[in-house]
């Protein structure tokens, strides 16, 4: 199978597929690890908490699936919303760790009440290029995307970083390393825009 | 800079797409899945859907429409009417609707908004206020379709349903559903001024400078437009309408 979304019991594939079936790309939902083993690309949703995800993961034994295909055999991964935030080291949501996989970790927006900036972030948002890359092909200036979270991804190395969006912070709402990425906000909910992002996924 | 969202929001009766007056006399607009495909093409920021057919609580929610629009949906989705229990909310989510909007279910009870919240994440449970006044003018919450109203304070409501972990609210303000004469702004700052999470708000909007008090003003995050999306202007004939990104980015910058 080209594209495998990693199914643990959190958030909304159904959209994700949904999407790339419009786009024509060949995809499939699975929780079953040789499916998983034998995808080509993965994309790893998920809504809901940071603990619940790795706890899901580690349960079902797709945890050291996934570490085998994305450090063994550096197959591209997309990581979304809370996906993304599980690929980090730790999150301030949980006490349990990320993957790791990149040198980042996930934070809580902290606001004083005065700013007037309503958790959590929802909404459509606009990214500005820190370092272009390839994730990001025909998607510059006027593009915007859909947001719904309380946590961000703050990365440590600025080169990884390929994206950031403002919201009483910046913070990086899409990385890359290697064959690693994570975007912050739902492309399958972000009209062409997000068309596009997962067009270049598949794409790589 | 987070833009502030306008959401078309429809009204669904026995599988048609429908436009009420002060929540009654529901008149016909058209096929529901049809106007979705049209608010698709026209990017609009996101969609509520509310089914307001007679028996929905017995029947439960209608998940054969709602797979139905949720393909069509390129946008976030929030969907509401029928709602009672947790494997409905479930069985919603996984058809790829991101947000459930609760109402009748947690007239007596909230313990639902925590359930969900704690299982699925505050984000996808957005608690749908239906306000009117009572005959002292003062405001009061409304259960299935405004029919029931209960004696707790609005802005008590919108706190115990933030505390048990809903992600938004919406409010709507009955006496003006369908009238477009502009939001209720002192119901609206009422409830923005006193939670911490974002609030939708609904009922009379008739124009763009209805949209814009609402959010610079009111404080609103994001207003929901009825009428205004689905005829050409008052009195007017059908007409699946939304306002352009350009203006919509006018407003948000003003």
């Amino acid at each position: 199978m080209n594209i495998v979304i990693v199914d643990y019991g959190l958030g909304n594939p159904g959209s994700i597929l949904n999407m790339l079936r419009y786009l024509d790309i060949e995809a499939t939902i699975s929780d079953n690890s040789s499916v998983i083993s034998n995808a080509k690309k993965l994309i790893l949703p998920g809504v809901g908490s940071f603990d619940n995800g790795i706890k899901n993961l580690k349960t079902s034994g797709l945890y050291d699936v996934l570490m085998q295909k994305v450090l063994g055999q550096k197959i591209p991964i997309l990581g979304i919303c809370l996906g993304m935030q599980l690929m980090t080291i730790n999150s301030e949501e949980g006490i349990e760790n990320g993957f790791g996989w990149i040198d980042a970790v996930t934070k809580k927006f902290d606001f004083t009440p005065e700013r007037g900036l309503k958790v959590p972030h929802i909404g459509w948002n606009r990214v500005n290029t820190e370092n272009p890359n390839i994730i990001m092909y025909e998607l510059q200036d006027i593009s915007k995307f859909y947001f719904v979270h309380s946590y961000y991804v703050s990365c440590r190395r600025p080169h990884d970083i390929v994206c950031s969006t403002t919201f009483g912070i910046d913070f990086t709402s899409v990385f890359a390393k290697d064959n690693i990425y994570g975007c912050q906000f739902h492309p399958e909910k972000s009209h062409k825009y997000g068309m596009q992002l997962l067009k270049n996924f598949n794409s790589l | 800079m987070l833009q502030n969202r306008v959401i078309p929001c429809l009204l669904i009766q026995d599988n048609k797409l429908v436009k009420t007056v002060k929540f009654k006399n529901p008149k016909y607009i058209g096929d529901p899945v049809n106007a979705i495909k049209i608010y698709n093409e026209k990017e609009v920021d996101e969609l509520i859907v509310v089914d307001i057919s007679k028996k929905r609580y017995e029947n439960g929610p209608n998940f054969n429409l709602i797979k139905q629009m949720a393909d069509e949906c390129f946008m976030p989705v929030c969907y509401g009417g029928g709602i009672s229990n947790i494997d409905q909310i479930q069985k919603i989510l996984k058809i790829g609707i991101e947000k459930i909007a609760l109402n009748t279910a947690i007239m007596l009870d909230t313990q639902l908004i925590s359930q969900a919240a704690n299982k699925f994440g505050s984000q996808c449970i957005v608690v749908a206020l239906d306000i009117k006044k009572n005959w002292l003018g003062k405001y009061k919450v409304t259960f299935n379709s405004g029919d029931q109203m209960i004696n707790t304070d609005i802005v008590d409501f919108a706190k115990t349903a933030e505390n048990a972990g809903a992600g938004e609210i919406l409010i709507n303000n009955i006496d003006r559903d369908g009238t477009w004469e502009g939001f209720d702004i002192e119901m609206i700052r009422k409830i923005t001024s006193n939670v911490s999470i974002p609030v939708i708000a609904a009922g009379g909007a008739g124009n763009l400078s209805h949209i814009k008090d609402a959010i610079t003003i009111g404080k609103a995050s994001a207003v929901a437009i009825g009428s205004m999306a689905v005829y050409q202007s008052k009195g007017m004939g059908v007409l699946i309408n939304f306002p352009k990104t350009k203006v919509l980015e006018e407003i948000n910058n003003l």
